[in-house]
């Protein structure tokens, strides 16, 4: 039996906007608006999109001594990023990592003055918040914010709009964290996002969701964006959609994610390992691994999808991989994916092909992203 | 000329022995933007709903069902350019492909164009 869809704080405000719903990690949440995926893509990457991302976890890390480095060295149990140098007002990506090196999720980490606040995945939020508990309790309360909204501004034109709406925001640059106003709403914002471009993710409480949204919707150049935008924008950043690129059976440095490994954690740091799976991701950073995580730039019009095989050769004999995800990329104007392929055959430029259809069509291996991100640093 | 339409969305317009198929106007609209059109290739045998097409929009694929048995003999060409053309004139010059018809008796499985708009609320 299914449980019934959760809604957002914006779901009326969805429908009213012409939005089509469908069911995403148990929630009902728009797909896409009126425009369509590929305007609302187009949109975003030209001015600024607004994406609900309510459904997202989010949860607070506070040190049962009150000192929020405590918290920041407890969460580094769960996670191979460094979280103690974290600096209070900074946003830091982590991986939260299983005894095999596997990925249990990807999340946001932000350092604020009196806690830790994490936004994860939105499948994996319940089960993270259990593991997250039973790594920490004994140094932090965990509590998960439930009440709370995210809404996310992406664009080239997002920092002009919320700096007309909050001047503090101007000041922001990529991944800080700052706590303001915005349409008299208490708002946590991070300058970051999915899309590769500037932009910010604002927290704030579920009531004051529809206020912010409004006021965000009524700037010039702010047009709605649904999840479907979300994810061609992020595959054409080259971002993990974890459940597709990362999960149980991915390791970080097979994700091509060992930059979120910082020195500290790492074979000679001053904190080096500590974490889930150390043994086995430390000496992935070593020795390398056999596979890794490459975009595909596909030759023809055809989108390649995510579970495609791939090849070395054009008859299909010479396995060496499979696509994750795949779609067409609006902004590149061509089919874009990635996946994972045997380290012999990741070098950029590297010819394989795809089995689509039965057939095999040229693809090549190509770095990441697909599109220079607009990151305002 | 007479125009049918299947559960699935295609309409089939019959010329002589030989059927133009397309998905109609219902269909290309909620799959929005397509970004990519195939059909099987011109001598290809198929069966009455077996796959004869895919249609791609940016988020996903979808297979068009051949509404009747027969060969394939044609693909609308202008599609490979221009496949948003099927959004802007699905049952008119966004046709996909043509089949010859090898069983004209299942025509009256079909749906002509009331039960359809009915069927499409």
């Amino acid at each position: 039996m299914n449980a019934p869809l959760m809604r957002t704080p914006l779901h009326d405000l969805h429908l009213s906007l012409g939005a089509r719903m469908v069911p995403f990690a148990g929630y009902e949440m728009p797909v896409q608006y009126r425009a369509g995926v590929m305007a609302e893509h187009q949109h975003t990457r030209a001015a600024a999109g607004l994406f609900d991302v309510s459904h997202m976890g989010q949860v607070r890390l506070r040190a049962r001594s009150g000192r929020v480095g405590d918290a920041a060295l407890a969460l580094e149990r769960l996670v191979p990023a460094d979280m103690l140098s974290l600096k209070p007002g900074r946003q830091r990506y982590a991986l939260l990592t299983d005894s095999q090196g596997g990925i249990i999720d990807d999340l946001m980490v932000s350092r604020l003055d009196d806690a830790l606040l994490l936004v994860v995945n939105a499948a994996c939020k319940d089960g993270d918040l259990a593991h997250i508990a039973a790594g920490v309790q004994d140094a932090c309360t965990v509590e998960a914010l439930s009440n709370r909204a995210l809404i996310a501004l992406q664009g080239p034109t997002a920092g002009a709009v919320l700096a007309g709406l909050a001047p503090r925001a101007a000041d922001m640059r990529f991944m800080d964290v700052a706590e303001f106003d915005v349409a008299g709403v208490p708002c946590i914002a991070s300058r970051s996002g999915y899309t590769g471009e500037d932009g910010f993710e604002l927290g704030m409480p579920s009531d004051g969701a529809v206020c912010v949204a409004e006021a965000l919707l009524a700037q010039e150049g702010v047009a709605p964006a649904g999840l479907g935008a979300r994810d061609s924008l992020r595959l054409e950043a080259g971002l993990c959609l974890y459940g597709s690129d990362i999960d149980l059976g991915t390791s970080p440095v097979e994700a091509a994610l060992d930059w979120s490994i910082q020195k500290s954690r790492r074979a000679g740091g001053a904190r080096a390992g500590g974490f889930p799976g150390a043994d086995v991701v430390l000496a992935q950073l070593r020795d390398g691994t056999s596979r890794h995580r490459v975009g595909i730039a596909v030759d023809g019009r055809a989108p390649v999808r995510g579970g495609a095989r791939l090849f070395a050769d054009a008859d299909g004999s010479l396995p060496v991989g499979a696509v994750t995800s795949g779609a067409f990329g609006p902004t590149v104007g061509a089919p874009v994916a990635m996946g994972y392929v045997g380290a012999a055959h990741a070098a950029a430029g590297t010819a394989l092909f795809a089995e689509l259809r039965g057939k095999f069509v040229p693809v090549t291996v190509a770095a990441l992203p697909f599109v220079a991100p607009g990151f305002k640093r | 000329m007479t125009v049918y339409y299947t559960k699935d969305h295609e309409w089939l317009r019959v010329e002589g022995d030989v059927a133009v198929v397309g998905i109609t106007n219902h269909a290309a609209e909620e799959l929005g933007e397509l970004v990519f059109v195939e059909a099987k290739d011109a001598g290809t045998e198929v069966a009455q709903g077996d796959s004869v097409a895919v249609v791609e929009s940016v988020k996903a694929a979808s297979d068009i069902y051949a509404p009747v048995s027969g060969e394939v003999v044609g693909f609308n060409t202008a599609l490979a350019d221009d496949p948003s053309l099927v959004n802007r004139e699905a049952e008119a010059e966004g046709w996909i492909l043509k089949m010859r018809i090898a069983d004209a008796g299942q025509l009256a499985s079909l749906l002509d164009a009331d039960a359809y708009a009915a069927l499409i609320g």
